[in-house]
Parts: C-alpha cells; sequence; structure tokens
C-alpha cells in the first residue's frame, strides 16, 4: 500500500501519536506483542535511563529478529540489578561473564551459533560506559575490528555508577564524580580527556554505528531495528541519564536526555561503514547552562560564584558537535564569535 | 598412525581429530606452532566444522572460548606464560561457569624477567583456578591427554589444562601414534551441554549469587574435581581399551616398589629423572619415582598410598612460592599425613635451565645420605647469587638485578645447564 507519511503531534510536544501511524511505524513499547525481555520487578532505580534504554533496545532486537536473541552482558548496573539467582528479569537468552570481555564472549556466542547453523539466531553485547570505553574497550575493537556478527549496545550514563560514581573515560569535563570531587583549583574532571566512542567505532568502518537517546526512544527502536538487518559489527551507544549519579531528579531522565541532544551536548548520528549517514537535527537550540543546571554533578559551575570559563568550554564543545555533525541548519548560537576556535 | 612431528604438530593433529567447533587463540611462545597448525587445518578444510577466531589478547581468547562454550560448542584455545597471566579473570570464569573448554598450556617462565623458556610457573599460578591439570610426560602422552581432556570435560563440565613442557616437548620431533578418526569418534562423543544459550529455552548464565548459596556453589566445584579422581582412571582405562595403550591416569609410578627414596615430578622431567634412577639401580641404591600426571584434583590417596613405605621422598619442582618454597611438595607433604616422612623440595629447571642426568645423580645420592636441605635450588649459582648480595649491601643504586647477574657471569645466553 502506499502512504504519505504524516506526523502528528501533540501539542506543546514533538511526540508523535502512536495510534495514528500505521502498523510498521508504531513503537515495539507499544505493540501488544512485546517481549518484555527485561521484565519489571528488577532492582534498578527509580528514573534510570539505562533501564529504559535496554527494554526498548532488547525488545526492538527482539522483534527485529523473530524473537531469536541471545544477550551478553558486562559487569555493571545493568547486571546487577537485573539478576540476583533467583530473580532474574532476562526472558530470553543471556549471560555475564565479567566486566571487560563482554564483547568476546558475544564474538564466541556468534561463532557458536555460526558453526552449527542456527544463524537466525542473532547476538547483542551490552555494557556500560566503563565496561564499554575502558576496561572492555580491547575486546570491543577486536571484535570490531574482525567484523565479527554482534550488535554492540553501550549504556552510557557517564561514569562508574554501580560501584558509587566513579570517573570512567565517558565522563564530561568538570563533572562531578566521586574521583573528580568538585574542590580544588579546577573541580570536577578534567577538560580534554575521555574517548568519543562512537567516532572511534566509525574508524574501524564497522558496518553500522549509531547514537541513541532515552528521549527520542522511536528513533532509539528504528537504530536497533536497521542495526538487525545488517551483519557484521556493529554498534549503538545509548545516552541513558543518570539520577544517582548526575543528581537530577528521578522524574527528569527524559528531559535531561532531551536537553543533552538539543543543546548539542550529545550528538544524536548513525553511520554506515565510517560514513555518517543520518543526523537527527536540533530543532531549537539551548544553551548548555540548561543542560546542566538540573544536575548536581555540576552544581559547582555555578555556585557559589558561576564558573563562566568552564561553561563556555562546555558550550564550546557543544557548538563544534553542532558544527561537526551538522546538527542545524542554521548557525548556532555563539557561532559568530566561536566558530573556528577550537 | 606412527608420525615423525613436532610435539604442537601432534597436538594439533588430535586436537583436530576432536572435532573442536571453535578455536581462539592469541600468538605467545612456545604455544604457536599448535594453532598455527590448527588455523592450517581449518583453512584447508582437515578440520570441517570448525571457527578459528585469531583474538586480540588471551584474555579475549578465553573470553571468546567461554561465550562459545555457553553456546554448546566444542572450545579449544592454548597458551603459555604470560598469556595465561592476561587471562586469568577469564580462566577462572570459565571454571566458575563450569563450562567444559580444553586449553592446552605450553609451560613456560613468567618474567620479570622476561624469559620463554620452560618452567612449570605458569601453571602452579592457576592451580587453585578451578581447572583441572593435566601434566603430559612425552609427546605421545600430549596427545592422548586431549582426547581424554575433551571427554573428561564434558562429562564434569568443568575446564581442563593439558600441560606440557614448553619447547622440551612443543618443539621436539618424536615418534607419535596420531589415532584415526574414527578411533577418537568412538571414544569421545559429542559434546551435550548442561547449560546452553538457546532462544528456545532461554537462561540466565551467570548472575550474580551471594553469601547464601556461594559456598555450595564453591563446593560442588570442589566435589566435581574429586568425582575426577575417579573419572581419570575409568577414561584412561577405556583410553587403553580403544587405542591400546597406556596414557593419563592420576599418578605414574617407575620403580618405587622396594624404593626407599621416591622422587615426585611433573612432565618432561620424568624422562631424564628414569634414567637417573636407571643408573642408580644398577648400582642397587633403591629408588623410584612418582609421576604425577593429574595435578588438579591432586591424587592425595594415590600418592598417599604410593609413598607409603618408603623412608623419604624428593619432590623436583620447576617451580616455587617465593617466601615460602615448593608448592608440590606442601601437597605432596598433604598426602604423607599418616605417615609422615622427610620430604625435600628441590627447584629444578627455572626458565628452562636444564636439568641434567648429572645434577640429578648428585642430588639423588646426596639425598638417600638424608645430607640435603629441605628447601634446595639445584644447580644455583651462589657466587653470582653472592656477588650481587654483596652489591647491593654496599651500594644503594646497585641498578637492575638481571643486568648485574649477567654482567658478572660474562656471558650471555651461553649457557643452559
Amino acid at each position: 500500500m502506499t502512504a504519505t507519511i504524516v506526523k502528528f503531534y501533540q501539542t506543546g510536544t514533538h511526540t508523535v501519536g502512536n495510534r495514528l501511524l500505521d502498523p510498521e511505524h508504531r513503537s515495539v513499547q507499544a505493540d501488544m506483542r512485546r517481549t518484555n525481555s527485561l521484565n519489571s520487578g528488577h532492582r534498578a532505580c527509580q528514573g534510570c535511563g539505562e533501564a529504559l534504554g535496554a527494554r526498548y533496545a532488547i525488545d526492538a532486537a527482539m522483534q527485529a529478529t523473530d524473537n531469536q536473541l541471545i544477550a551478553a552482558n558486562a559487569t555493571g548496573c545493568l547486571e546487577v540489578f537485573s539478576t540476583p539467582y533467583p530473580e532474574t528479569s532476562w526472558q530470553i537468552p543471556w549471560i555475564h561473564s565479567l566486566f571487560g570481555n563482554t564483547a568476546a564472549v558475544a564474538t564466541g556466542i556468534a561463532a557458536a551459533l555460526r558453526v552449527k547453523g542456527r544463524t537466525e539466531v542473532r547476538v547483542v553485547a551490552q555494557g556500560g560506559d566503563g565496561g564499554t570505553t575502558d576496561i572492555g574497550f580491547g575486546c570491543l575493537s577486536g571484535m570490531f575490528e574482525r567484523n565479527d556478527d554482534v550488535l554492540y549496545i553501550c549504556y552510557d550514563n557517564e561514569a562508574y555508577m554501580n560501584t558509587g560514581v566513579q570517573r570512567s573515560s565517558a565522563t564530561p569535563g568538570a563533572a562531578r564524580t566521586a574521583t573528580t570531587p568538585a574542590v580544588g583549583a579546577a573541580p570536577g574532571n578534567v577538560f580534554g580527556q575521555g574517548k568519543n566512542l562512537p567516532l572511534i567505532a566509525m574508524a574501524h568502518e564497522i558496518p553500522y554505528v549509531a547514537t541513541a537517546i532515552v528521549s527520542e526512544l522511536r528513533d532509539l527502536e528504528a537504530k536497533v531495528k536497521r542495526a538487525m538487518e545488517i551483519r557484521g559489527a556493529r554498534y549503538i551507544h545509548i545516552f541513558v541519564p543518570c539520577p544517582l549519579g548526575w543528581g537530577t531528579a528521578s522524574n527528569q531522565t527524559i528531559h535531561i536526555a532531551r536537553l543533552a541532544k538539543e543543546t548539542g551536548v550529545f550528538p544524536v548520528i548513525a553511520a554506515e561503514h565510517g560514513e555518517l549517514t543520518k543526523v537527527s537535527k536540533i530543532r531549537k537550540q539551548l544553551p548548555v547552562e540548561d543542560y546542566l543546571k538540573p544536575q548536581r554533578r555540576f552544581a559547582h559551575l555555578f555556585s557559589p560564584t558561576p564558573n563562566l570559563a568552564a561553561i563556555a568550554h562546555i558550550q564550546a564543545l557543544a557548538d563544534r558537535n553542532i558544527r561537526r555533525f551538522g546538527l542545524i541548519d542554521a548557525a548556532p548560537v555563539g557561532a559568530a564569535a566561536g566558530a573556528g576556535d577550537n | 598412525m606412527l608420525k615423525q612431528c613436532e610435539g604442537s604438530h601432534a597436538v594439533a593433529a588430535t586436537v583436530a581429530l576432536c572435532r573442536p567447533e571453535v578455536i581462539c587463540a592469541y600468538p605467545i611462545s612456545p604455544q604457536t606452532h599448535i594453532v598455527e597448525g590448527l588455523s592450517e587445518m581449518v583453512r584447508d578444510g582437515t578440520l570441517q566444522n570448525c571457527e578459528f577466531i585469531n583474538v586480540e589478547s588471551e584474555f579475549a581468547a578465553m573470553s571468546v572460548a567461554i561465550g562459545s562454550s555457553a553456546t554448546g560448542a566444542r572450545s579449544y584455545t592454548a597458551t603459555a606464560s604470560q598469556g595465561l597471566l592476561f587471562m586469568a579473570e577469564a580462566v577462572w570464569n570459565a571454571s566458575g561457569l563450569g563450562l567444559p573448554i580444553v586449553m592446552t598450556l605450553a609451560n613456560r617462565a613468567i618474567g620479570a624477567p622476561i624469559n620463554i623458556w620452560n618452567d612449570h610457573t605458569d601453571a602452579m599460578s592457576m592451580r587453585d583456578a578451578g581447572w583441572l591439570q593435566l601434566f603430559a610426560e612425552n609427546n605421545q602422552e600430549a596427545a592422548d591427554l586431549h582426547i581424554q581432556a575433551f571427554r573428561l570435560a564434558e562429562e564434569l563440565s568443568l575446564p581442563i589444562m593439558v600441560c606440557m613442557d614448553g619447547f622440551i616437548l612443543t618443539h621436539a620431533y618424536e615418534g607419535v601414534d596420531i589415532p584415526t578418526q574414527a578411533q577418537v569418534d568412538a571414544y569421545l562423543p559429542p559434546y551435550e551441554p548442561r547449560q546452553v544459550l538457546d532462544p528456545r529455552e532461554p537462561v540466565s548464565i551467570g548472575a550474580m549469587v551471594g553469601p547464601e548459596a556461594f559456598t555450595e556453589v564453591r563446593y560442588l566445584a570442589h566435589a566435581k574435581q574429586m568425582q575426577a579422581l575417579k573419572l581419570i582412571p575409568q577414561l584412561a582405562e577405556e583410553f587403553q581399551a580403544q587405542f591400546g595403550r597406556d596414557s593419563g591416569g592420576l599418578i605414574r609410578t617407575y620403580r618405587t616398589e622396594d624404593a626407599e627414596t621416591v622422587v615426585v615430578a611433573l612432565g618432561s622431567v620424568l624422562g631424564t629423572i628414569k634414567n637417573t634412577i636407571d643408573d642408580l639401580r644398577e648400582e642397587g641404591r633403591k629408588i623410584g619415582v612418582l609421576g604425577i600426571t593429574s595435578f588438579r584434583p591432586f591424587p592425595t590417596a594415590a600418592i598417599g598410598e604410593a609413598v607409603r613405605y618408603c623412608e623419604r621422598v624428593v619432590v623436583v619442582e620447576k617451580s616455587f612460592a617465593v617466601g615460602v618454597g615448593g608448592i608440590v611438595s606442601r601437597d605432596v607433604r598433604t598426602a604423607m599425613r599418616e605417615h609422615p616422612h622427610p620430604i625435600y623440595a628441590v627447584i629444578a629447571g627455572l626458565g628452562g635451565r636444564a636439568i641434567t642426568k648429572d645434577s640429578l645423580r648428585q642430588l639423588f645420592l646426596t639425598v638417600m645420605d638424608d645430607k640435603l636441605e629441605a628447601l634446595t635450588f639445584l644447580d644455583l649459582d651462589w657466587n653470582a647469587v653472592n656477588r650481587e648480595l654483596e652489591r647491593e649491601r654496599i651500594t644503594r643504586r646497585s641498578g637492575p638485578i638481571a643486568e648485574n647477574l649477567l654482567r658478572d657471569l660474562g656471558v650471555v645466553a651461553a649457557r643452559v645447564g
């Protein structure tokens, strides 16, 4: 059937009405047959972005594979809150081995499925930012380099939340963590360090790399679906606010995620074989203060006296994202002054 | 079929006959020829239905094996020395999860100072990791133990390290009887996992276990190794029936029946020890040797029985616990609780130093006179040691120890004995 795609927005939001879409565009979560792969009753904190992201991602992967899915999970919040025996929340075959080897375990699963001729069964590996950008980085890069048939999903909450909010290589500059406390001459995490894993994944020229955000769950589902249409190494990096670690209200997770995107702090993109294929545009650019202020991990930037230099640095990084990925069609706020500076 | 070949190639050919489904490997001397051989067999189609994966580290090698084994595939890897240490966390994980992975360990020293030659420090570093550890005396046994290891591992759902001395065995050319595929198939049935990742029957593997059950889970790992003490001799018997060769088992004694002195050792040095003992027997000395094939599980009862009527035990060990002394000898001592004879630990062959018949003969003559210290380092160059100790006494910045020793010796890699 030919159909014209019509977007229905609710007043005051950008939320599209699910009921008004044709079935193939409807949310997996709205489907009666959704699998609840990560079932209710687990022990995640209220407002956990990772639990939300994982539920959408894995259910979408399940739908895309006709429920033929195996997951490998790194040590971390997701592993701990979902499983203590005998109360597992996972409705799918699931294995946790170690903190730093999840990509390699997934490679082994994929190899076993291939040798047994069960290529209809697909493999997802998942971990937090620590398990992905730090301790699991070697295994992840190896899995990418070999182009193993694995979708790796990183739930990035920008620190080691499971062990009590310590700094990871995904922690942004100035953020307060337990190991980058908001004290001294340069409070919070150091600027100019850290890794941009989506770009590193793109540099491996693997078939598919995407970023996603829990305020755009349709986009997240679509990216998981796209990833499962492809064979080989795939990577999705999902931005998942952490109320506990970031010092945000539990009911603000979606809002904080949206602000990360609308300020340019977190670019939402997709790339195939190292080339950018999709960019989620910023609808109305907001200053980074709007994103930083609701988070206690950045409170020292505003009180007792505003740290204008640090805020400007974060704004410059957001502006660079906007320029680098073409996140808005018009010139970014402050671009006249800041363009080309960094 | 009897074939003159390198130990590594004998092992590669035999592992291939075991129909491994996933092989993952990272190169480290002296393991390389084994995985090179397997890689070639997968590429040229000799070994079918097998995925060979070149990984980026030993940690990844064991992790891939964990994933593939948990998905029901017969999984194999090989490593040595630093490689075993680098995969250590995954080594413990594989046994904790109860995954029957078989791994060849081409025994090699551990640095620093870096040293590629043979001793048993790598295997001993993982002796408590929950793996079974089988030690081969020669290349035939190295090959045979792999066939038994897959069967044993899969019956118990526990991983097994087959230890063979690096270079001394891996790179030695000997005649090895490589069995036929039909023989191996008759002995080794397809892998039937106790737990498997499969969408048809979803399970969670590797979740957290707290104090309420952790002790029991760990005890069951021990209980399975105790079961292995019964299973290993049974499988060796079946092996003999199928292949016509006596290979494997828990321990192996040689001329111990009336021995007053029993030497205990593991691995290839048993050959030299037997030769030395033959000479001493001709001179009327009552000495024999006990080779430990299964170091984990430790055959406490079998060893206790074998050394029951002797007067003294001397353990020749290619590794030691710094700050304490012998490792194997401490386990042997536990086997002698009922009949506590004197026991001597002799540390020998570290980092590839040759264990010669002359040195062993002198050692055994001394021990038979009960003139040996409880802990001895065979052929230790006391001059070199004392010079360095003196240098450190008089000079604060005395420099790197290894460099000092080699400068004093004035030779580089010219001496192995």
